[in-house]
């Protein structure tokens, strides 16, 4: 049997939940197996959603209506034992990533992150991950007769399968949570990066706070997250939460637009693994031109809003 | 103690441990050795973790605050002992070798959580993740392991007497979370800025040749997993130059051949 963290976010999924759900469904039909959903909390979750994506059976835990990594540790823990679940998928948003090692802990399980790809065998469980800041792939084992595995999100996708219906079972649960949640702040309609399907980020080369409209429009037509370079964070022209590369989120979107942003190593080991990625740089031996798709070089402040005008045009 | 009976009993001489991972540097080209099982660490230069390093300038402050001990400790064998001298550089005041090969985020969790339960301490900083095995693992692991709250990735750590106020990143923001002490934090930029960050002076690296570097005998924890092999990512193919005018070529190439728009 296979259980995987359904988690919400005010109430709803996201598509990183159904990604996982499919994981977890492809696993199952790989062993002749089941996969069960479990959802902790809101009541107003569309659980009905889970069955298209191949969930046979969902679990709504009634409880907790925030996430605490303990408690939910504890609560989905407890249910993969009872179950005799031989694996455990958590996708690697913030929370899954956070809820990883202590679920491993409270499931008395084995523990393999940063998995791309569906598992090469399972017995004993092997899979691919990405090591090294994607300077690396590894193909790690499990060792336990339960094994947490931790997904990139987006790696794999989420295609709606229509499947079939999934069968519904709710409980009411309490577990202690060990911290509470005081405040939320949410930047409003921003994307979230790790799972974003299209970044627009830049660099120092965009010279200053205020000439960062345009890549926000240009985000804006693409329904894509914002993101900057380190340095960018640091002097405090973007909030942290946009700093990706090797310190920062690690991003894995469909296409990646890199403007003014030179390609160091460190840069590259966060965003290497997009599948397109498209830089604009007035250096032409600026060193992401090497890792890049396309490239063109130019004065970002000239191309962005003409490249923004091309792709509404193309887009409506 | 001090003050009413309402008021918590504060904290002073806080016992911090700042775990320590050993990785390659940011800039090392990263090669295998030829028969795929490991890391060749050939002519590598290894360094701090580097969000450890906010962790360990945040625990060195809380010190400067409250007083007590910032140890640092890494689960490794003896080639980790110059990383940690430099802990002790930068502002450590002792530091602990746990005499293991890590090969596994399970049993580098539970190797610690061995040295915690026999130290007494109030605050447990690791970092968010390693940049060597990217596990983001050992801090929620290590916690539940204890019976402690884990705050992971955590930008932000303000102890209010015996207990403290911590910051989150969550998708898309962040959360503020209220926790009673002992705590195990992941670390991130935030927890501290980079222009706090700390480095090695003459004086703290002479200092660091005297202060105690204990080597604990492993537990002999078990691990969870075992890798199997490494390779390299394939590489890109080469880079199509697009014309600067040609703007609507690119729309096409990106809808047409790579078929992301
Ligand atoms: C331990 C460590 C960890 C690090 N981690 C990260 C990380 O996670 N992420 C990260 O990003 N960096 C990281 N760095 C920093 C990294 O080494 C680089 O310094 C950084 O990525 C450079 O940022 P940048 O490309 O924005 O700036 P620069 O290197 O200054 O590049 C600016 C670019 O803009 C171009 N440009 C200038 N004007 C224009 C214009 N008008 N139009 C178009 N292009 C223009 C220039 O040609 C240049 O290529 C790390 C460094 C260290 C030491
Ligand atoms: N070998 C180790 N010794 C001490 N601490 C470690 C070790 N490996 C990981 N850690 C700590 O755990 C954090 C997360 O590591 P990981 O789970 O391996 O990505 C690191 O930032 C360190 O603080």
């Amino acid at each position: 049997m296979i259980l995987v963290f359904a988690e919400t976010w005010s109430g709803q999924f996201k598509k990183s939940t159904f990604e996982a759900v499919q994981y977890a469904a492809a696993c199952a039909s790989a062993q002749g197996s089941q996969a069960v959903a479990v959802v902790v909390g809101p009541a107003s979750a569309p659980v009905e959603s889970l069955g298209a994506y191949g969930a046979h059976k969902v679990i709504h835990l009634h409880g907790p209506e925030t996430f605490e990594t303990a408690q939910h540790a504890a609560l989905i823990g407890d249910l993969a034992k009872e179950l005799g679940a031989s694996l455990l998928i958590v996708n690697g948003t913030a929370n899954g990533r956070a809820l990883m090692g202590a679920l491993a802990v409270r499931a008395e399980a084995g523990v393999i992150s940063n998995v791309t790809a569906l598992p090469e065998s399972y017995n004993p469980v092997r899979v691919v991950r990405g090591a090294f800041s994607s300077k690396g792939i590894e193909v790690c084992e499990s060792t336990a007769g339960r094994t947490v595995i931790g997904l990139v999100p987006n790696a794999l996708g989420a295609k709606d399968s229509a499947g079939s219906n999934a069968a519904f079972e709710d409980r009411n649960v309490s577990a202690s949570a060990r911290a509470s949640v005081v405040e939320q702040q949410l930047a409003s309609g921003s994307i979230a990066l790790p799972e974003a399907e299209r970044v627009v980020s830049a660099g120092r080369g965009m010279k200053a706070p205020e000439n960062w409209g345009m890549i926000e429009e240009l985000a804006q037509v693409l329904g894509a997250a914002t993101a900057c370079s380190k340095p960018v964070s640091d002097i405090g022209w973007r909030p942290h939460r946009e700093h990706v590369g090797q310190t920062g989120i690690q991003v894995n979107p469909q296409l990646y637009i890199a403007v003014g942003i030179s390609g160091a190593i460190q840069h590259l080991a966060g965003v290497s693994s997009s599948k397109t990625i498209v830089v604009i740089n007035s250096d032409p031996e600026a060193p992401f031109f090497k890792a890049a798709d396309y490239g063109i070089v130019g004065d970002a402040f000239d191309i962005v809003p003409r490249l923004t005008a091309a792709l509404r045009k193309h887009l409506n | 103690m001090l003050g009413g009976t309402n008021r918590p009993a504060a904290i002073l001489d806080m016992k911090i441990l700042v775990c320590i991972s050993h990785v390659p540097d940011t800039t090392a080209k990263i090669q295998f050795t030829a028969d795929g099982r490991s890391l060749d660490a050939n002519g590598v230069q290894f360094v701090i973790n580097p969000y450890d390093e906010f962790g360990l300038t945040r625990a060195l402050q809380l010190n400067e605050q409250l007083g007590g001990t910032v140890t640092a400790v890494t689960v490794g064998d003896a080639g980790v002992e110059p990383t940690l001298r430099k802990a002790l550089a930068i502002g450590a005041h002792d530091a602990v070798r746990v005499d293991a090969q890590p090969t596994d985020p399970m049993q580098v969790a539970r190797e610690l959580a061995a040295v915690v339960s026999e130290g007494g301490y109030d605050v447990v900083i690791c970092g968010q993740e390693s940049i060597d095995y990217n596990g983001g693992i050992v801090p929620s692991a290590l916690a539940e392991l204890l019976g402690w709250p884990v705050v992971t990735p955590c930008i932000g750590f303000t102890p209010e007497g015996s207990r403290a106020k911590a910051s989150r990143e969550i998708d898309g923001g962040k959360e503020v979370l209220d926790l009673a002490l002992p705590v195990v934090l992941g670390a991130k930029k935030g927890l501290v800025e980079e222009s706090e960050l700390r480095i090695p002076n003459m004086r703290g690296i002479m200092a660091a040749r005297t202060k105690p570097l204990t080597v604990k005998a492993a537990a002999g924890a078990a691990a969870g997993s075992a890798p199997v092999s490494f390779t390299k990512p394939a590489g890109k193919s080469a880079v199509q130059m697009i014309d600067a005018n040609d703007l609507d070529g690119l729309v096409k190439k990106l809808h047409e051949e790579a078929k992301v728009i």
